[in-house]
């Protein structure tokens, strides 16, 4: 074990001479989650809060055939705009979020006393519009139940003929888990931050080391293979869990100056929160680490290694769009598959839900076994003996 | 002290199976220089590659100072001091500190590490660029380097692969200079080259070696007096049967 912690501490001594390696490992990687964490809770809060209290402008045709109508609209602040001469192109062209369309029967219907039709104009695919679009069929909806019961009322009946049966919603959610989106995002910036703090002593440590034909040399000296790799999975990993760790310290401060509750995001950073997601995130560490040695033992030169690992770099997304987009209850298994189980784990912390220690050991347990196994993986192929051999 | 015995190896390279070493026997003894010369793809290294365990011969034995290649490599390494056809240092660590480096993994204390990387940098001429980061080194100054890497530990045997290459008039001469001091503590000194005029000035012995088999070994004197050639370029050429890689 001594020779693997003399390579371990010879590369990490050369690393921390890198300036650029240093950057990814001390900036770049921790500061992606909450940076990007930062720079989305600021987007939403100034959407919502701009929709929700700006007044509305609506282009509106045919206003003058429902008087009463539009000045009943602008007493909710709505802005009337002259209407655009044709409705769905202006909508298309996303000119205007919803165009209003008063037809010239309005009035004529209305004083019968039958059924009145006004058109609203939208595209359902512009998500942007959709806040706008509720609200002004919110407020038609309402002016029209508020005339409905006037004339109930003349006709002698009791409005609540109209209503026989009232529901009232009781919504169970609790203000975290709205946002899940958000929630199921984070944890994959900080498994990006594993993989960027690592890289750079991956890919130096194998396909560099071979490309500046200095593994050679290294591989004639006593010390058996097995060693060497150790002592260089030791570097990678130790860069990694650094990214990581100043990652989460990171997105601990961070999380509590951002005004994520007006989002309904509450966020529960606390030292449970650090130390459960260290000790998740520790182990994946080694996995990646190991992973992307081995990629990168596969490649023949520097480039081909960056693009093998920018590749690997995908993979951690894909538990984490499949959780988000099919948000399904959290199963014990989740927690025995490396990624997903860290995925669970730390959205699960940060809504603040517990999350029960054997959970968080099977996690660590199972991404352990997983890292290990590629480490045996990655040490045949050190013994190869292609590998050496530089050109 | 290094023998080796019937010595076979060979590769797939695009689908084809090319035999690189084809049994060749030869020993280099303490004291001496031995030269392996031959052309460019003869097989050189090739064959100090399995010597330095870093390939598996599909059949032969090696011996260093007694030692099996095959049951021991971590002995033989041990006994080895080895300068590869590859030689590159790490360029974000001083000379000093590539030295170092392959001190400690050979199991060295700091305080020999630190004697011997000063007598090898007195020796070397190293002084004026031993504290400096190996970025930018000249290629004399990377193979002085790398040799000074390779013997810190003291290696009875000592491999050179090619270990003139690139280098101009002046640390060619220092390099020939090295290698008979290396000599005369009484080491075994086997070094590969392709260029004729290197190993006759050097050579105690020289093996030749063409397409994976050994043509001759002789001194100096009995390969011409073998060939009857008066000069040993001519001798070479003859032995070899072409004069296709023989670069001067």
């Amino acid at each position: 074990m001594k020779s693997a912690l003399i390579v371990f501490l010879k590369e990490v001594r050369e690393n921390l001479r890198d300036r650029r390696t240093l950057i990814n490992t001390l900036v770049t990687g921790p500061l992606m989650a909450p940076l990007i964490f930062v720079l989305s809770v600021n987007t939403l809060v100034t959407r919502e809060l701009d929709k929700a209290e700006r007044p509305l402008a609506v282009p509106v045709i045919g206003a003058e055939h429902a008087p009463n109508l539009i000045e009943a609209l602008k007493q909710q602040r709505v802005e009337i705009k002259p209407g655009p001469t044709d409705a769905e192109r202006a909508v298309r062209e996303q000119d205007a979020d919803v165009v209003l369309r008063i037809p010239a029967k309005y009035a004529e219907d209305w004083n019968k006393g039958q059924t009145a039709q006004v058109e609203l104009v939208y595209d359902e695919s512009q998500r942007d519009a959709n806040s706008s679009v509720n609200r002004l069929r919110t407020m038609l909806e309402r002016y029209g139940e508020r005339a409905g019961a006037l004339r109930l009322l003349a006709r002698g009946l009791a409005p609540s003929v109209m209503h026989p049966v009232v529901v009232a919603e009781r919504d169970q959610s609790t203000p975290q888990a709205r946002s899940s989106l958000m929630y199921g995002m984070l944890p994959y910036f900080f498994i990006l931050g594993a993989f960027i703090g690592g890289m750079a002593l991956a890919i130096d440590t194998t396909a560099g080391e071979r490309e500046r034909q200095s593994l050679e040399p290294l591989l004639a000296n006593p010390v058996p293979r097995g060693q060497i790799l150790a002592g260089k999975l030791m570097a990678t990993t130790a860069f990694a869990v650094t990214t990581v760790l100043l990652s989460i310290l990171a997105f601990s401060v961070a999380g509590r100056f951002m005004p994520t509750e007006r989002i309904g995001m509450v966020l529960t950073i606390g030292l449970r929160f650090v130390f459960s997601t260290l000790f998740v995130m520790l182990p994946l560490a080694m996995l990646l680490a190991s992973l992307q040695t081995m990629v990168a033992a596969f490649a023949r030169s520097f480039r081909e290694a960056q693009t093998y690992l920018s590749l690997l770099m995908l993979v951690p997304v894909i538990p984490t769009l499949m959780l988000s987009l099919m948000p399904f209850k959290p199963q014990l298994w989740m927690y025995a598959v490396p990624l997903m189980g860290q995925q669970v784990a730390i959205t699960r912390l940060l809504r603040g839900e517990t999350v029960p220690l054997h959970a968080l050991a099977l996690c660590f347990v199972c991404t352990a076994i997983a890292a290990l196994l590629v480490y045996f993986v990655t040490s045949r192929i050190y013994r190869s003996e292609k590998l050496a051999i530089s050109g | 002290m290094i023998e080796i015995q019937d010595l076979h190896k060979s590769f797939n390279s695009a689908g084809k199976r090319v035999i690189a070493v084809d049994g060749v026997s030869f020993s280099a003894r303490d004291g001496e220089i031995t030269g392996l010369l031959g052309p460019n793809g003869a097989g050189k290294t090739t064959t100090l590659r399995c010597l330095y365990t870093l390939m598996q011969p599909e059949r032969g034995k090696i011996l260093v100072d007694g030692i099996d290649v095959a049951t021991d490599p971590l002995a033989v390494r041990r006994n080895l001091g080895v300068l590869p056809d590859a030689r590159g240092l790490y360029k974000r660590l001083t000379a000093r500190e590539n030295i170092a480096y392959f001190g400690q993994l050979h199991g060295l204390d700091d305080a020999t590490i630190k004697a011997r990387s000063n007598a090898a940098i007195a020796a070397l001429d190293m002084t004026d660029f031993a504290d400096r980061r190996t970025e930018g080194f000249s290629q004399a100054q990377r193979v002085k380097t790398a040799i000074a890497r390779a013997l810190v530990h003291d290696p009875k045997n000592v491999i050179l692969d090619e270990p003139t290459n690139g280098l101009d008039v002046m640390a060619t001469r220092a390099m020939r200079t090295f290698l008979k001091q290396l000599r005369s503590e009484g080491r075994c000194v086997l070094f590969s080259n392709h260029i004729l005029q290197e190993v006759a000035a050097l050579c105690d012995r020289i093996v030749v070696i063409a397409k994976g088999r050994v043509v001759a070994d002789e001194s100096p004197e009995a390969l011409r007096a073998q060939t009857g050639a008066s000069n040993l370029e001519d001798a070479f050429v003859q032995l070899i049967g072409t004069d296709e890689g023989l670069a001067a």
